[in-house]
């Protein structure tokens, strides 16, 4: 029996093992890529081991820097601006929505929740924020539309309040004289760090990785963020070998093309990679949560 | 307080009622900026559905085209796009829930197998890492892969086999249901094996004590302890992404494929032909329809979804 549980232990980690190689694999053939010579990529393709080391394209970009660290102001702007009002807001509604006080709470849930239900759609709600508010081209489309809060955050955050901290505290902190807003401020809120912090989490990795509203509602090139300046980037490669073709001018040659594709990845996930050791244990965490929870 | 007690002492009634109305505004106020963006976010394009009966026209402006009815339904339904969407939306989701569903299980089982604490974490770490990265990133890592000129695909793993031709993958569409499949659970199986993971941490260590006295194997253990007792869950789970198979992960449609026209037999969802026509790519009149026909389906389907998990088990239905 012993050998037999063994076993399966040595079983599992080897298929782990090969599930976190393949999981990993793609992100060492973009990095290995990035870092070779246009004309080794050219006659062998992208490939695990640099064959021709060069930071060529690397270069290149530096040309773009500009554009790339205005476009990561972009993105941590919209990440840091949309989570702190986003939790605001989730929790500004989930706090009365737990307290028994509050008049016609099931009405208002209910209101809340048929949002996770039926959805307008694309089309209506682009039509809302382009015609009804004037958001094309503003950085306020890359926070409001759809990301603030929704039904599944509220619900969460309301249920924390409800199991989590007792009413007889609420109570007590009142007959002290504090106000609502005070209570939720001072007694709930530091009490409800677990779920703030996972929510803003997972808030923030919704921001980060966006690209959508910025495809949707942004054409002014000031406004992408580090997400949409990749697409464009990509766009722009092909633009000028298509149209330039095999008669390109000294310009396309010194450009490394097929290495720059892979570098502006490398740049736009690096950050997450660099930071992921640190918050790794909170993002695994609060999966398990949203698993108990949800 | 003190002030409101002692006044309502004096004098009842009303004033009773208006110490009660004094309490609860401010609770009511802290309501008002989140339920305006639900209003504004979500219930005002719930009426912009009524555009799909209108014969959308940019010169005259949107709310003043021309109501037509069911013409834009009549138009999407008579071509063969409504078809190739629905399917390949169902489809995937399918394939995506059953055998998404069994990997995920079996990696989590087999995560509870590794009792080293700091390779478990590792592992953990890893698998969950991809679900972390946006789509456009994930697009450029599977182009390193398959870029036609390029890629790790047809410059090095075909040449082992004798092939030197290469293949074209962004225009040849029936390669697409696996490399998408491939793409899908690279992103999403660590991820959903942790809901699992967290549930069989939840099981009493004492029925594995009773079942090793009884000399049950490790293996009879999983069949016989684990997989009953995470079953509500899986049902759970299952039934809930049933009721989201009109939907689809847009950005996986969208962008791995690189919104090549030529792969729109196979990559196709309803999501993706909505933001196409949106953006000018297609028919705009038929893309509203496709968007009104996925919200009532959808919903329907949600509707189902939940019913059918409240005769299963009252306590996990949403409603």
């Amino acid at each position: 029996m012993k050998t037999e549980s063994k076993g399966l232990e040595v079983f599992s980690n080897v298929i782990m093992g090969l599930f976190a190689a393949f999981c990993l694999i793609p992100f060492v053939l973009l990095i290995s890529a990035s870092l070779t010579d246009q004309n080794a990529i050219l006659t062998k393709g992208y490939s695990f081991i640099p064959q021709d080391f060069s930071a060529a394209a690397y270069e290149y970009l530096i040309h773009r820097g500009s554009d790339i660290a205005r476009a990561y102001g972009v993105t941590v702007f919209v990440t840091v601006f949309g989570t702190i009002v986003g939790v605001a807001m989730t929790t500004l509604l989930a706090y009365p929505l737990a307290r028994s006080i509050t008049p016609h709470r099931n009405l208002i849930m209910f209101i809340i929740f048929f949002t996770m239900l039926f959805h307008g759609g694309m089309v209506p709600s682009y039509l809302v924020y382009t015609q009804l508010f004037d958001l094309k081209n503003t950085i306020w489309a890359l926070i409001i539309p759809g990301m603030l809060t929704n039904g599944f955050f509220v619900m969460m955050t309301r249920t924390f309040f409800q199991t989590t901290i007792p009413p007889a505290l609420i109570e007590s902190a009142q007959i002290d004289g504090a106000s609502e807003l005070r209570t939720l401020w001072s007694v709930v809120i530091p009490l409800s760090t677990p779920i703030m912090a996972t929510m803003g989490l997972f808030q923030s990795i919704m921001y980060w990785n966006d690209w959508q509203l910025g495809m949707m509602y942004v054409t002014d090139p000031k406004l992408f963020s580090i997400q949409n300046l990749l697409n464009r980037i990509m766009q722009d490669i092909d633009f000028i070998n298509a149209n330039l073709g095999s008669n390109a001018g000294a310009a396309l040659e010194q450009m490394p093309s097929d290495a720059v594709k892979m570098a502006i990845a490398v740049i736009g996930v690096l950050p997450i990679l660099v930071a992921y050791p640190f918050f790794q244990k909170y993002f695994i965490k609060g999966i398990m949560i949203g698993a108990v929870k949800g | 307080m003190e002030q409101a007690a002692s006044a309502a002492n004096v004098q009842t009634g009303l004033k009773k009622k208006k110490t009660q109305y004094r309490r609860y505004v401010p609770l009511l106020l802290m309501l008002v900026p989140g339920l305006l963006y639900f209003l504004f976010n979500n219930y005002l394009p719930m009426l912009g559905i009524a555009i799909a009966f209108k014969k959308i026209n940019f010169a005259k402006g949107i709310l003043a085209s021309d109501w037509v009815g069911f013409e834009n339904f009549e138009y999407l339904f008579k071509t063969s796009d409504a078809f190739i969407i629905t399917r390949n939306t169902i489809l995937y989701n399918l394939v995506f829930i059953v055998v998404g569903t069994v990997l995920s299980l079996a990696t989590a089982i087999l995560l509870n197998e590794i009792k080293n604490q700091r390779l478990l974490k590792a592992y953990q770490s890893i698998i969950t890492l991809p679900h972390l990265i946006s789509m456009v990133i994930v697009s450029y890592l599977v182009f390193a892969l398959l870029s036609p000129e390029t890629g790790f695909m047809n410059k090095t793993v075909l040449p082992w086999f004798g092939i030197e031709e290469g293949i074209s993958w962004y225009t040849e569409s029936k390669y697409w249901p696996v490399i998408l499949t491939l793409v899908n659970f690279w992103k999403s199986v660590g991820y959903s094996s942790i809901i699992f993971f967290a549930a069989l941490l939840g099981i009493d260590e004492e029925y594995y004590e009773a079942a090793r006295l009884d000399g049950a194997s490790r293996l009879q253990q999983i069949f016989n302890i684990t997989l009953p007792i995470l079953m509500p869950t899986i049902i759970m789970l299952t039934l809930l992404s049933v009721g989201r198979i009109f939907y689809s992960d847009f950005g996986l449609f969208y962008q791995v494929p690189m919104a090549s026209g030529a792969l729109f037999e196979t990559t196709a969802t309803i999501d993706t032909y909505v933001f196409r026509g949106l953006m000018g790519n297609g028919d705009i009149g038929m893309s509203t329809a496709a968007g009104v026909y996925q919200s009532i389906v959808g919903f329907i389907l949600v509707i189902v979804a939940n019913y059918s998990v409240r005769i299963y088990n009252k306590d996990n239905a949403l409603f």
